[in-house]
Formats: structure tokens, C-alpha cells, sequence
């Protein structure tokens, strides 16, 4: 089939490309809680995109794929708000510019 | 071995993806940047490891991309536990 072929390349530059500016985000955002949002979200998408066009270009592998794919939808915001919590909890001073917290009334209700 | 012109940018934009998760994963100041950096980089390697599958024809990367992606996630998990305090 030759137009799957064009869909499944297209996918598989989409996904690359997100890749590419996840990881641009990772580099270049000033503080730990920027680096967590870009890094995993576009990196999310660019994964599954990119798994997504090989499976199209390669049809018997699609169910694998899907298998990864859906893994990596339930495990990938696990991990990022397990490390949200975990930059929280290790230094409150990891904020530079902040302007709003609301999980510290929280926090500080927890420890009570 | 099937191998074209956007599977080579493809691969150009992965590799580049890695190089700078990699750059942040040495020089950030603290240990939580350097665990999103891990965590970026295990994301990018299980799609890198799917598109090698492809153009070397192996099927068997796909399975490898698997163990790869469920072991970035419980090693993630684990730091981030730790970093928490609560391990």
C-alpha cells in the first residue's frame, strides 16, 4: 500500500520533530519544573507518534506497537508527577521566580 | 536495510534530541534535572529503538524497545521515591 506508507512517514517525522523540541526544552527552560512539563509532554506525544508511524509502515507490528504505545501513555505521567513530588519534597528552594504555590498549604498540612 | 531520505532526519532529530538530553544530564545543577533528563532520554531511545527495528528489519528490537521503556520507568520511579524521602 503506498498512501500508508506516506502516513507512516509523515508520523514518524512528526514524532522526531517532537522529540527534537522536547528535548530542546529540557536544555533550554531555567528551572526544574519547566524542564519536567516540556521534557515529558512533547516527548510523550513524539514517542507514540513516532511508534505509531512505524507501526502503519510495517502493519504486522502494529499490535506491538500499540502495546508500547499504550505503556508509554499510563507509565510517562506517572513518572513525571512522581518527580514533581519528589523535586518538591527534596528543596522547597528550587523555585526562582515564583508567583503562586498552591500545593505548599498542603504540604504543610500533611506533616502535621 | 530500508533507508530514505526522511528516515535519515528522522534519525538527525533523535540524535540530536539525545545529545542534548545528554548535555543537561551532566551539567544540571540538581539531582531532579538530571532524573527528568534520564527520564527524556529513556522515552527517546524506546521511539530510537523502534525506528532501528524498522530499518534493520529486526523484529526483535521491538521487544527489546519494551523491557527498555518498562525499566526506564520503574528506575524513574524509584529515584523519584527516593529523592521524596519516603524509600
Amino acid at each position: 500500500m503506498e498512501i500508508l506508507n506516506y502516513i507512516g512517514y509523515f508520523f514518524v517525522l512528526l514524532g522526531s520533530i517532537f522529540l527534537f523540541l522536547g528535548a530542546l526544552g529540557i536544555y533550554r527552560m531555567p528551572d526544574v519544573y519547566n524542564r519536567l512539563q516540556a521534557g515529558t509532554k512533547s516527548s510523550t506525544l513524539g514517542a507514540m507518534s513516532t511508534l505509531f508511524g512505524i507501526g502503519l509502515l510495517q502493519p504486522d507490528w502494529l499490535v506491538k506497537m500499540f502495546i508500547i504505545i499504550i505503556f508509554i501513555a499510563i507509565s510517562n505521567p506517572l513518572s513525571s508527577h512522581a518527580l514533581a513530588r519528589g523535586a518538591y519534597r527534596a528543596s522547597l528552594s528550587l523555585f526562582q521566580k515564583k508567583k503562586i504555590d498552591a500545593y505548599e498549604k498542603e504540604y504543610n498540612m500533611e506533616d502535621k | 536495510m530500508e533507508l530514505n531520505i526522511i528516515l535519515i532526519v528522522a534519525f538527525s532529530f533523535i540524535g540530536l534530541a539525545l545529545i542534548l538530553g545528554l548535555i543537561r544530564f551532566i551539567k544540571g545543577p540538581t539531582t531532579a534535572d538530571r532524573v527528568v533528563a534520564l527520564d527524556t532520554m529513556s522515552i527517546i531511545a524506546t521511539s530510537l529503538l523502534g525506528l532501528m527495528a524498522y530499518v534493520f528489519q529486526r523484529y526483535i528490537y521491538v521487544d527489546v524497545a519494551l523491557i527498555y521503556a518498562v525499566l526506564g520507568f520503574i528506575g524513574v520511579i524509584v529515584i523519584a521515591r527516593y529523592l521524596e524521602k519516603a524509600l
